[in-house]
């Protein structure tokens, strides 16, 4: 039986505008088991980048607040945790790899100083094991040139080259977590192969179970275990990613599903879900989805789904209740 | 009688690299190094590649807007290269631009309804009644609301700023729209609408399209044929069924097999390409795909490949097919 690493419940966070509070992530929970890839999918405004920095407890404050729900790591609390404790936790036992490797790294150091650096502050290496250590990454995500690229700076490294920097860096300390926001949409295709296959990679190798962010449902379907639907900082369905791209059942995955264009089989008119996302605050009654939805019930427009259970899906939909 | 609309031979645009102390030229950037393409009236053309490929700068040379070395553009059989500047700004009413970035193409001080009159200005369209119903119609044709004119573009999402630019640019009734990435930076349930959108004009409108994307799988969808461009030369192209079933050149091999699948049972093996793509600055010898390629051979370090026609429209630029 596996262990839960990681437990989401109930977490809400807000942000504030004026004196109005904006909700971007509401009553969320979901959780990781040991070594599986949990994939989050949505387009853009559905919190999934918020989640992602709640539980890295790094959302501003002010204007971000996280008001409310648990993250449970190894007995205790995220949220509760001194800043202290977290420090030692981000970038050590959970870490984060983020969309644009161009802007991650520090211009101004070289890439072995910054490979480095986490390993100086949480592992206590002296600065030459250290840059061993890096040596050891940067070949193991299969940087071309290691020994030279470590004294090189970041705007030397081609984009790709960049994104194998930051895995390396996240690993470097063999986190049980790693967080991974978007982390090849600002890639190339083939570039976006060897990057995916990458972490498929060291996953395997070391066990680390990967938070994977993204809007493209292909690359969930490549290599996430189970799936996160999320639409307007709600989960609206929850699934195994077989379940998920075999029997779709929330209207918002049947219709995203639908949109793509399928390279296989005939050509046929792409389906579209109509309208456009609400702004984060704009439905605040009902269902978060009732604008766009095909099968909207007079129930929908004032009362909020619960999550149901259906099969072994959990779907935030009154169809299903 | 002529069934192309556009004939792009032999097209060249280099970019000059100036030193840094001194300002002279030192090198070039050889974005775009001698294409071939043709696109029929009515005709989708997919234009494929990764960033730095040149296909947005062969999509701008087309429209002139950037300085050509060497090859001619023929648009219903005159060479845009050689046109007055009077001679172009009539031409370039038939050839319309669509860009990326929909929140840039749109001047955030101009009223939805002046930036689309702006064009009809420019090509002397008509009196101001009739600009006005000519602008009304345009946003209705892409289903946006007439309402919308008085409004500025940061009142609307990035779908609907799409929809505004592809009314712009059906202003003047172009013959030929050049789409650079035209759904790139939107989410994908509003992709689909904007690509419907593109194909119902198309229908409508009897419009060729010049489809540059990444994206295979909608390019795929939208195009007839598929070019598939690498390192500033077009390396493959074919209609685009055959370009997905029949994938000669191995670039385009791999391209294909890097495109996830929407289905956690076929986890397939793909091809998973070494390296990135080599500057276009100093070119490789021979082949351009020789780092990169799992069939190089000897003569593909020393002498570029030639065009090969294998029939029925499929052209690619490989030595495994002499």
């Amino acid at each position: 039986m596996k262990n839960y690493v990681l437990e989401v419940k109930n977490l809400s966070t807000s942000f504030h505008s004026g004196k109005k509070e904006i909700p971007a992530v509401e009553n969320l929970s979901f959780s990781i088991l040991e070594g599986e890839t949990l994939g989050i999918v949505g387009e853009s405004g559905s919190g999934k980048s918020v989640t992602a920095l709640s539980i890295m407890r790094l959302i501003p404050n002010p204007p971000g607040e996280i008001i409310g729900g648990e993250i449970l790591y190894k007995d205790s609390d995220l949220l509760k945790i001194s800043d202290d404790k977290i420090r030692q936790i981000r970038g050590n036992s959970i870490s984060m790899i983020f969309q644009e490797p161009m802007t991650s790294l520090n211009p101004v150091y070289t890439i072995g100083n910054q490979l480095s650096e986490a390993l100086i502050l949480h592992k206590n290496l002296s600065k030459k094991e250290a840059m061993a250590k890096s040596l050891e990454m940067l070949i193991s995500v299969g940087v071309p040139l290691a020994e030279k690229r470590l004294r090189q700076y970041p705007h030397q490294l081609s984009g790709g080259m960049r994104q194998r920097v930051m895995i390396a860096m996240a690993l470097s300390c063999e986190p049980d977590i790693l967080i991974a926001d978007e982390p090849t949409t600002a890639l190339d295709v083939t570039i976006q192969a060897q990057i995916l296959n990458l972490i498929k990679e060291m996953k395997d190798r070391m066990g680390t179970a990967v938070l994977l962010i993204t809007h493209d449902m292909g690359v969930i379907a490549e290599v996430a275990d189970r799936v996160l639907v999320m639409y307007c900082g709600r989960a609206v369905e929850y699934a195994d990613a077989r379940t998920l791209f075999k029997t779709p059942k929330h209207p918002y995955t049947v219709g995203l599903l639908e949109s793509i264009p399928n390279i296989e089989g005939e050509k046929k008119e792409l389906h579209s879900i109509r309208g456009s996302v609400p702004t984060p605050g704009q439905i605040t009654e009902g269902c978060r989805f009732k604008t766009r939805c095909d099968f909207v019930m007079d129930k929908c427009i004032t009362l909020e789904p619960p999550i149901f259970d259906v099969g072994e899906s959990k779907v935030r939909c009154w169809k299903y209740e | 009688m002529n069934e192309n609309i556009l004939e792009v031979k032999d097209l060249k645009v280099y970019f000059p690299i100036k030193g840094q102390l001194i300002p002279k030229t030192v090198g070039h950037v050889k974005a775009v190094d001698g294409v071939d393409f043709n696109i029929g009236y009515g005709e989708t053309l997919g234009l494929v590649g990764e960033s730095g490929c040149g296909k947005s700068t062969t999509g701008r040379a087309i429209l002139r807007l950037l300085k050509v070395n060497s090859g001619s553009v023929l648009f219903e059989g005159k060479d845009v290269l050689k046109l007055s500047k009077n001679q172009l700004k009539e031409t370039r009413k038939n050839m319309q631009l669509i860009f990326q970035d929909p929140y840039a193409s749109l001047n955030p001080r101009m009223t939805i309804g002046d930036a689309i009159e702006e064009v009809l200005l420019v090509h002397n369209f008509g009196t101001k009644l009739q600009r006005k119903e000519r602008t009304e119609e345009l946003v209705q044709l892409v289903d946006l609301s007439k309402t919308y004119l008085t409004r500025y573009p940061h009142e609307f999402s990035g779908g609907q700023r799409q929809r505004i630019v592809i009314a712009r640019a059906l202003a003047v009734e172009p013959k030929l729209l050049i789409c650079d990435e035209p759904v790139s930076a939107l989410d994908v349930s509003i992709q689909s609408q904007i690509i419907n959108l593109l194909e119902n004009l198309q229908k409508e409108l009897g419009i060729a399209y010049l489809f540059i994307a990444h994206d295979l799988s909608v390019v795929k969808h939208i195009s007839k044929r598929i070019a598939v461009m690498y390192l500033g030369k077009i390396v493959e192209v074919a209609d685009s069924e055959e370009l997905f079933r029949n994938a000669l050149h191995p670039y385009t091999q791999a391209l294909l097999s890097a495109i996830p699948v929407i289905d956690p049972d076929i986890r397939k093996e793909r091809i998973i390409l070494e390296g990135d793509m080599q500057d276009n600055i100093e070119l490789p010898k021979g082949c351009r795909f020789n780092n990169r390629c799992m069939y190089a051979m000897e003569c593909c370090y020393s002498e570029e490949p030639k065009t090969i026609d294998v029939g029925e429209g499929h052209t690619v630029d490989c030595h495994l097919y002499k």
